[in-house]
């Protein structure tokens, strides 16, 4: 029965086994701090910004384009300065903080789901099935990620769900191959044998105990693929093709101050452009402590 | 072999024409052409005239198979805002873009291939792990916001270079180029920066996990022995087994190079096809759009196709196996 209950206890002991590894390195604790303080930040944002910036009732066009740390109109200071419409940079960028996250940890959500299913059920299922999915799987990821997301959105438009969607397409094949290398390890173990012969249902073998066994490589791409979705969306809200005004990312906030920074207002862009490398900077970081600590021997 | 090549180009074909439908359906469904083409005081006959020559009266299958019919012999539609092939106003842009990837691929080995090896050559110091941290900042940086940095320290800061365009452009062999002119290259510098940076991090991964795998091979051991320097080991011989994989990444990695020119010809105002996909978009020039996304995905298959076929070629286990 020990050989049974293997699969839980080691999907337990990921999570611990993680949050170890990246304690043991000083640069990854301090990127793991970031992350969680970031998206804390994100979360509270209504809360801690000095403002709503999207409030017309509470900014102000006399306090356009103020350079940082100057006082408002009405005494209050603007740490980061204001934009064109005289909105609070720091609020504004809270407020992005928030949109950017959330699509980057959706659409990577939604691309782990999907792709880790299908990769174990080709793995599970073998054969024709199995060879077709990889055939797609390498199809995909024969073209760069961004050129696809462009081309899915120069066809359909802009829109935060039509973004998550065509991040999600770019991004679940690098999931499933990595479940599918994983899994068929796994499938030819002595516990799955043991789990067919007690008579459990494919969906219970495949999700009680297949899945946690192949968790480690798909943490460490999961990780990496919501900082690479995040500066994906960034992207393409910057090339004008990604979300709407009317959702303001990070990558939008830097694309209006783009227009005036070659006139000298450097802190519309600016900092906006730093806190997003903030915050793909420390996610990449842990996911590479991550790689190191987990090591499934995963090329990206 | 010839199966398997046969088979390889049917699924290319395959890919293609899905592509073609997906892409011709979904651009049809985004706006209306008609909008933006006349003027909003067009009488109806004149854009019963425009719909005509348009052919945007005909039902979607009859428009998508002439379409279909009228690719095939390498015409794409015209543009409606150039008022020429779409093909061409492709073509004509292509050059450009070549010549930006070409630099940034050259300027990823220059500077990649030396911290690479720094990496590489000194592991577990705090060199390896400042190189490495730096590399993982390189992936991170994201290309646009670092190409407006770029902008604002060496153009509008420094002074140093210009920030948008081409400049002036020579003819080398008959190729128009702006390596040709003084003016031209300076141009080119911070575009070709921009685009390298992320590729600079990779040059730096591969050559530090080439040189790790490298070095403790006998026969490093056998030219230490021999008394060759250490500097002669490094360059010759570490070089030349490490640089096949570099050069196989980077070969498959042009392909993504074209793919973020379309960043870098964005904030750089570099004339190329990314510049024009991304303007043909926003105008809904909807031949051009289709024309880019058909060429791009044929150049992809095409590359994807010869490199499986040499992976083929060189590996006989691979034809085995599919």
């Amino acid at each position: 029965m020990a050989v049974l209950r293997l699969p839980t206890r080691m999907g337990e002991g990921i999570v611990a086994a993680s949050i170890n590894g990246i304690l043991r390195s000083t640069k990854a604790t301090i990127a793991l701090v970031v992350c969680v303080m970031l998206i804390g930040a994100a979360v509270f944002a209504p809360w801690i910004a000095p403002q709503n910036p999207y409030d017309l009732m509470q900014i102000d066009v006399f306090d356009s384009r103020l350079p940082p740390m100057s006082e408002g109109y009405t005494g209050m200071i603007y740490v980061l300065g204001t934009d064109g419409q005289g909105r609070d940079m720091l609020s504004a960028m809270l407020y992005g903080l928030r949109t950017s996250l959330g699509v980057g940890l959706i659409a990577g959500g939604l691309a782990l789901a999907i792709g880790a299913s299908l990769g174990l059920i080709a793995a599970y299922a073998g054969g024709r099935w199995d060879a077709f999915l990889m055939r797609f799987v390498d199809l995909m990821l024969g073209f760069p990620t961004i050129l696809v997301a462009l081309m899915i959105l120069a066809i359909f438009g802009q829109g935060v769900w039509k973004v998550i969607l065509a991040l999600v397409f770019v991004q679940w094949a690098y999931f499933a191959r990595a479940a599918r290398a994983a899994a068929l390890v796994e499938v030819n173990r002595d516990y799955v044998e043991a789990a067919r012969c007690l008579g459990l249902s494919h969906w219970r073998i495949l999700f009680g105990h297949l899945l946690p066994n192949c968790l480690p490589p798909l943490i460490v791409i999961g990780t990496i693929q919501v900082a690479s979705a995040i500066a994906a969306e960034a992207t393409l809200s910057f090339l004008g093709i990604g979300l709407p005004i009317t959702e303001p990312s990070l990558g939008l906030l830097i694309s209006n101050g783009y227009q005036v920074l070659l006139a000298g207002l450097y802190w519309i862009s600016v900092f906006p452009g730093l806190l997003l490398l903030l915050l793909v900077f420390s996610i990449n970081i842990v996911g590479d402590r991550l790689r190191e600590v987990l090591n499934p021997r995963l090329v990206k | 072999m010839t199966a398997f090549i046969i088979r390889r180009l049917l699924q290319a074909v395959m890919v293609l024409l899905v592509t073609s439908v997906i892409v011709f359906v979904g651009v049809y469904a985004i706006g209306d052409p008609l909008e933006i083409l006349l003027p909003a005081d067009a009488t109806p006959a004149e854009r019963a005239q425009v719909t005509r020559t348009l052919g945007l009266d005909q039902p979607l299958p009859v428009q998508y198979f002439g379409f279909l019919m009228r690719a095939l012999q390498g015409d794409l539609g015209t543009s409606f805002v150039y008022n020429q092939p779409a093909v061409q106003v492709i073509l004509q842009r292509l050059p450009a873009t070549l010549e930006l990837a070409f630099c940034a691929l050259l300027l990823a080995l220059m500077i990649g291939i030396p911290l690479g090896l720094l990496a590489g050559l000194r592991p577990g110091t705090r060199t390896e792990e400042t190189v490495m941290t730096g590399s993982i900042l390189g992936f991170s940086l994201p290309n646009f916001w670092q190409g407006m940095m770029l902008i604002m320290i060496f153009a509008v800061m420094l002074g140093w270079l210009p920030s948008t365009g081409r400049g002036r452009t020579g003819t080398v062999l008959g190729i128009e180029t702006s390596l040709a002119t003084m003016d031209g290259i300076r141009h080119l510098i911070l575009p070709a920066l921009n685009l390298a940076l992320a590729k600079i991090a990779l040059v730096i991964r591969l050559t530090r996990t080439g040189v790790q795998e490298t070095m403790p091979l006998d026969f490093i051991k056998f030219a230490r022995a021999r008394g060759l320097s250490g500097r002669r080991i490094v360059s010759v011989h570490v070089m030349k087994n490490i640089m096949i994989p570099i050069i196989t990444v980077l070969g498959i990695e042009f392909g993504s190079l074209i793919a973020f020119a379309v960043v870098t010809e964005t904030i750089f105002a570099w004339p190329g096809i990314g510049k024009l996909i991304i303007d043909s978009i926003n105008i809904l020039d909807r031949p051009v759009v289709v024309a880019y996304i058909l060429v791009i995905v044929a150049m992809f298959i095409t590359i994807n196709l010869i490199v499986d076929i040499l992976y083929s070629v060189l590996d006989p286990r691979i034809r085995g196996k599919r």
